[in-house]
């Protein structure tokens, strides 16, 4: 993305007639407002975070008393209590991995059953190919709530309702198409050079997907995996239908809490702000995959 | 920090259907060569295909494709899907008083989300590209998209608490309206004998005329309400020309004393502003009573007036929006999305400015064309297929709205925030309707159908 400088250099000519540095000074008075402006927008979108952090920070009883904001000029308020409680108390744990035990293998899965498939529909020819990939574009937008009551049945008889394992492959299938849209589209884009020079060598289709289109589709790959991970860490519609209350991840351990706001805010806020630290640790290590998944993923 | 990597991405971003036809060079072209390439072994070239996609092909045909059929016909079936009822599930979609209320927010969803959002994503993507911490601007933005809408929900709550005491907006508003408006220091209190209004200012009910020497008792104040510089109160004397009095807490600790007369012990009550009114209601002067709680005001024209106790020396503290109540629910919750969600129009449209051709942005600049101009004329109308994909995407999500309405909304207004996907879970799963909760999911499908026809036409008119 363009710097700032690149964007507004000014006219082209008149800067080097004038001294430069009064140029920027002037600039710079001259977008005084909008900088102070921005910096005030930026601030209010920070707040509801830091504000939900206090409220994780102080007791409960204080909840019913002050606003977490008193913690700003009275410190002494801050403790790290309710985030101790939370880890000591098994059930909590238990909900955390039960997280990641859904939403890692959802992510391996949707890349490799993604990958494979685009593979296909990107570089073998075969009969009615469009016609199967066009369908898979229709299924970008369905929604979800239109597969859960036919799966509960379906999981009921084949007795995988409430596990873990039903939660994943709904996961799954519901990230497929997006998948396969995002991988073909990258793998179609790779010069066909490449690939019919390794067919001619004797290549299989597995090894030129394997030690071609993989290495050359990380980017998409990346910008996939990170999106059906936050995607998954962050579902809350699906393991509420699907996942038993010892399968269910740390979402739906945090919404049954909800019944009792005040009450219960002191466990409310410090795992709401537990399970925001991994999406958010992902989310600043890998802001580029995710914001090219994102604009990928429109409408999906 | 928030640019797609390595100028890959972008030409796949607006392909995902919609703006399609403005991404440069659609990828569906290798494609078109391949089909025609290589045509030998059209066997072995089957079995593999099945191979690399029946994974996909099977998850997708049992957990998508079969569901959508299998949930059309649950929706003509009863509750437990063992008799079918014809088109009775719809009809009590269409005639309950709930999910008429769920549709009717889901309208409105669908009417404010997009737009707004889509208008604020630019102005934030056009502003942040003029300002010094461009990125950490986008970083502040952008960061709510990394939590979950359950986290987003529960930031909100706090946020949305009523008290003022507690909830930041509501603390806000007060800090905000006491400097016009500042509570009364008197709240709660009520006219003694001789005095009425209670509630709003307080008046002798006989009228005044100068020269004479009044006094206005107030009971129901407690204590800790009264200043701590009040002296014990004094009856004073008017000249001819002044109407004078007392306000005071008729109230004597210990017991005795007289109602409506001022007795040993019972306090002055400082600065309670004063009003003399005209017979029409005017207010003629005004005074504020000192720390024995005596007020004077001079130079009185004859006549008759009214003396009253300003409205302002009761006027209750604010008390707080009810963000959360059932009027405000759904505006409450639509904000905390917007919050959430604002950072993806800003990221779409950001990369599609930063794709604009400059020469065109120059070629105005240099034209003379003001800022407002360039934006209006240029950037907008170049813009407009990535607004689109952004309007559309949207509306998308809107219809599915759902996390951030169960978590935001506390329980006894859930009936009023209620969302289509929302109802549709608690009909299917909370009330175990399956027919019902059928019919509407099958209503949110025909509301995303446009979408995922518009989608197709795009991506096939995109390949030929």
């Amino acid at each position: 993305m363009a710097t700032p400088e690149a964007v507004l250099p000014g006219p082209a000519a008149a800067p080097s007639r004038r001294a430069p540095a009064v140029g920027k000074q002037r600039t710079w008075l001259r977008r005084l407002p909008l900088n102070m402006g921005l910096a005030v927008v930026a601030l209010f979108w920070l707040v509801p975070t830091v504000g939900l952090l206090f409220t994780a920070l102080r007791p409960r009883e204080l909840f019913a008393q002050t606003g977490w904001w008193k913690a700003l000029t009275e410190p002494s308020q801050l403790t790290i209590e309710n985030f101790r409680r939370i880890i000591e108390d098994d059930s909590f744990v238990t909900s955390l991995w039960n997280t990641v035990l859904i939403t890692v293998p959802t992510t391996v899965g949707v890349v490799m059953i993604g990958a494979l498939a685009a593979y296909a529909f990107a570089w073998i020819e075969f009969r009615g190919r469009d016609t199967v990939f066009l369908i898979v574009v229709g299924l970008l937008v369905v929604p979800l709530q239109m597969a859960l009551i036919p799966v509960s049945k379906l999981y009921g008889e084949i007795g995988v309702f409430g596990s873990v394992l039903g939660v994943v492959l709904f996961h799954i299938a519901f990230g497929l198409p997006f998948a396969i849209f995002l991988l073909r589209n990258f793998f179609a884009s790779i010069p066909k050079d490449l690939p019919e020079a390794a067919r001619l060598d004797g290549a299989s289709e597995l090894r030129i997907f394997g030690r071609i289109m993989l290495p050359l589709g990380l980017p998409a790959i990346a910008s996939l995996a990170i999106f059906q991970f936050l995607w998954v860490w962050n579902d809350l519609l699906v393991a509420l239908v699907f996942a038993r209350t010892e399968n269910a991840p740390i979402t739906v351990a945090i919404q049954q809490q909800l019944r009792t706001f005040g009450g219960s805010i002191d466990i409310i806020s410090a795992a709401s702000f537990i399970s925001m630290i991994v999406p958010l640790i992902v989310f600043f290590a890998f802001q580029r995959y995710f914001a090219a998944g994102l604009l990928a993923g429109s409408v999906k | 920090m928030v640019e797609p990597p390595a100028g890959r991405a972008p030409s796949q971003t607006l392909p995902a259907g919609v703006g399609g036809s403005s991404g440069p060079a659609p990828p569906g072209a290798p494609v078109a060569a391949v089909r025609r390439g290589s045509g030998t072994g059209g066997g072995a070239k089957r079995g593999m295909a099945a191979l690399f996609l029946a994974p996909a092909l099977i998850l997708l045909g049992a957990l998508v494709v079969y569901p959508i059929f299998a949930t059309i016909v649950a929706s003509f079936q009863n509750r437990t899907g063992n008799e079918f009822v014809g088109l009775a599930n719809y009809e009590e979609l269409l005639t309950n008083h709930r999910t008429l209320v769920a549709i009717r927010n889901s309208i409105v969803w669908v009417a404010v989300v997009p737009a707004t959002m889509t208008a604020l994503g630019l102005v934030f993507a056009v502003l942040s590209e003029r300002v010094t911490f461009q990125r950490a601007f986008k970083a502040a933005i952008f960061m709510p998209m990394a939590i979950s809408l359950l986290a987003g929900g529960v930031i909100w709550r706090v946020m949305y608490e009523e008290a003022p005491e507690r909830g930041v907006l509501n603390a806000a508003i007060r800090a905000a309206t006491e400097v016009v408006r500042p509570p009364g220091e008197y709240t709660g209190a009520a006219p003694s004998e001789g005095m009425e209004g209670a509630g709003k200012g307080m008046a002798l009910t006989a009228p005044v005329v100068a020269g004479g020497n009044y006094t206005l008792g107030l009971v129901a104040l407690p204590p800790e309400q009264v200043p701590e510089d009040a002296l014990q109160a004094v009856t004073p004397v008017p000249a001819a020309d002044e109407v004078v009095g007392v306000v005071f807490r008729d109230f004597r600790p210990g017991g005795g004393g007289v109602r409506g007369a001022v007795d040993e012990g019972e306090l002055g009550l400082p600065g309670m502003k004063v009003d003399l009114r005209e017979a029409d209601g005017d207010v003629a002067q005004s005074a504020l009573s000192g720390e024995d709680g005596t007020f004077r005001i001079e130079d009185v024209a004859a006549g008759t007036y009214r003396l009253e106790l300003s409205p302002a020396n009761f006027r209750e503290p604010f008390g707080g929006v009810q963000w959360l109540g059932p009027t405000l629910i759904t505006p409450s919750i639509i904000v905390a999305y917007i919050w959430v969600w604002a950072g993806f129009a800003m990221m779409v449209l950001a990369a599609g400015l930063a794709a604009l051709p400059r020469e065109v942005l120059e070629a105005a600049r240099v034209d003379g064309a003001n800022e407002w101009q360039n934006f209006r004329r240029i950037i907008v109308p170049l813009l407009k297929p990535e607004m689109g994909v952004v309007f559309i995407t949207l509306v998308i999500y809107a219809l599915k709205i759902f996390d951030i309405v169960l978590v935001v909304a506390p329980e006894a207004v859930q009936d009023n925030a209620n969302v289509i996907a929302l109802e549709m879970w608690r009909t299917a799963f909370g009330a175990r309707d399956q027919g019902l909760g059928a019919a509407v999911a099958v209503l949110l499908f025909l509301l995303v159908l446009p979408v995922m026809l518009l989608n197709l036409r795009k991506f096939r008119g995109e390949r030929d």
